[in-house]
């Protein structure tokens, strides 16, 4: 996995307030790493973190290093203003490839580096990060 | 779930909406969220026939505290429309957690029921047209206006430019085009659909007429919606009294009765978290609603679906029932279905892609303009006696059977 950080595309972003719960989420792509949190007991994943597993209710949760390679699930290419004349961007939910298709481990980012008319779903990305202030943020690019 | 559901007693059919009202509604009036709301609840409870004495219970959606997440988003809360009518309550309620925008009516419909009021004043204020001015509808938290931070389960998503409803919805749409073969088309017919009724509205806020021609020119919003898929952000007020049924030989207009309400929500109530975002989390609701009555889809003669964005009324076409998952593209196909004259009029006041954003409100109102024979033009032939009204289809949703005079 490459992991290193690169320009962000938006001008302005709207970031999460880093605590205690998301801190390992939000921060662990300044090492290059994904980390999602999971159960040390029963190993399911849990996605946003909540310091409980959803699966057996054991506190024994850790934030744990995922490969940050998945398909796309869904996507839009926004056109709409909302920053400015920032031209297309293209939102993507990915579901990891460590989830299931009953229990998908699906996170909301960018994908980056493709023409939005070539976005499709099933479509190979890997993880990359943009580091906003105190956090450093997903992104994803394709899996040529 | 459901065989639990079947044994419980009806109890909401104890209550009937006996008064309806709705403020001037208008894209930037320039009017207090207050003064819209007083306008809206004098003329429910002079419509009920009753005064301002009478009303014990008072409920709204979503309660004085969620403007700093939209602006205009939210009316006045429980407090301060007490305290500007000076009423005296027996039971009060405002807030966003449940089934809903329409969760301030059940509500309300159960205080009834229980004995704690007997009869509830229910508002919904929008002044979203005049609190986001001209300059184009905004996005969530602040996006565009500077570095804002977000907690609580937005903080997943905003950071992303993923910062509209719009947004979000998208992507149940694309997954419906991808999984079933749903196309633009499909949905203009709800959006053309809802054009054509607003026409008939004096009150809609879009009434010229739009052809499918012009929906597919539309611009881009966030594909695959375009900006006629969305709704148009209104300053509006619409109240509801809800009675006891033993009030319904003394209401001046029909009594609409409350035959069954759907407030079940499965699954994870998220706008990206659910495993198959090509159904509604409506369909729990909708399968809880009908599992409490002996009405059927058959019997219903008018729906009133919400229309935030035009796919959710699609996926709850599909999650009441009124065809199977993915069926939506035939369903709707030529429109006629879902028009006037169809086995299923759509919408029947434009609905909040061509009358205005009133927020799951405006949709209820209609079915009790409906079922009272109050339509005007717009008015669906043959005397409806039931409608469906839903509410809601992004992470959650609730719904409402209603019938003409007491269920």
């Amino acid at each position: 996995m490459e992991g290193h950080v690169m320009e962000d595309i938006f001008p302005v972003r709207v970031l999460p307030t880093v605590d205690r719960q998301n801190r390992r989420f939000w921060t662990s792509g300044e090492e290059g790493r994904l980390c999602i949190e999971r159960c040390t007991d029963c190993g399911a994943w849990i996605h946003p973190p909540t310091g409980i597993c959803s699966s057996c209710h054991s506190s024994s949760v850790e934030p744990t290093v995922v490969s940050g390679r998945g398909t796309i699930y869904s996507f839009t290419v926004n056109h709409q203003p909302w920053f400015g004349d920032i031209g297309p961007y293209c939102v993507v939910l990915v579901d990891l490839e460590e989830g299931s298709a009953a229990q998908p481990l699906r996170i909301t980012s960018n994908l980056v580096g493709t023409d939005p008319d070539d976005v499709a779903i099933g479509m190979p990305v890997e993880v990359f990060f943009v580091r906003c202030d105190d956090v450093w943020l997903p992104q994803f690019r394709e899996i040529r | 779930m459901t065989g639990r559901a079947e044994h419980r007693r009806r109890s909401e059919r104890d209550a009937v909406i006996s008064g309806i009202g709705q403020s001037e509604v208008g894209r930037r009036l320039g009017r207090t969220a207050m003064s819209l709301t007083v306008e809206a609840c004098l003329a429910a409870a002079a419509d009920a026939g009753l005064t301002l004495n009478d009303i014990d219970g008072l409920s709204t959606y979503p309660g004085g505290v969620m403007d700093g997440l939209n602006p205009g988003f939210g009316g006045p809360g429980t407090d301060a429309v007490q305290d500007t009518l000076r009423l005296d309550l027996n039971w009060h309620s405002g807030g966003h957690e449940g089934p809903a925008q329409i969760q301030a009516v059940i509500n309300a419909a159960m205080a009834v029921t229980t004995g704690l009021a007997r009869h509830v004043l229910v508002y919904r204020t929008v002044w979203e047209s005049t609190a986001q001015g001209s300059g184009g509808r905004q996005g969530m938290g602040g996006a565009g206006g500077g570095r804002a931070r977000m907690a609580g389960s937005l903080q997943y998503l905003l950071p992303f430019g993923a910062v509209s409803a719009a947004n979000w919805l998208a992507m149940n749409a694309q997954r419906h085009f991808h999984t079933y073969g749903t196309t633009r088309e499909t949905l203009g017919e709800i959006a053309v659909n809802n054009r054509r009724n607003a026409g008939l509205n004096p009150k809609a806020i879009f009434r010229d007429p739009m052809s499918m021609d012009d929906y597919l020119a539309a611009r881009m919003i966030s594909t695959p919606l375009c900006l006629f898929d969305c709704d148009v952000p209104v300053d509006g007020s619409t109240a509801f009294i809800v009675s006891h049924r033993d009030y319904a030989p003394d209401v001046p207009n029909t009594a609409v009765g409350i035959n069954a309400v759907g407030t079940a929500l499965h699954g994870r109530p998220s706008w990206d978290q659910r495993p198959d975002m090509e159904e509604s989390p409506l369909r729990a609701a909708a399968d809880a609603m009908w599992a409490r009555t002996e009405l059927t889809r058959a019997d219903v003669d008018t729906a009133q679906l919400y229309d935030g964005f035009s796919i959710i009324t699609l996926m709850a076409i599909e999650a009441l029932g009124f065809c199977a998952i993915g069926e939506a593209k035939n369903y709707l196909e030529g429109g006629h279905r879902i028009s006037l004259d169809g086995e299923l009029p759509l919408n029947t006041a434009g609905g909040q892609l061509s009358a205005g954003r009133l927020h799951g409100f405006g949709l209820l109102h209609e079915a009790c303009v409906q079922l009272r024979g109050q339509g005007g033009e717009r008015q669906v032939s043959g005397e409806p006696e039931v409608a469906v009204v839903a509410n809601g289809g992004g992470p959650i949703a609730g719904t409402m059977l209603v019938t003409r005079g007491v269920s």
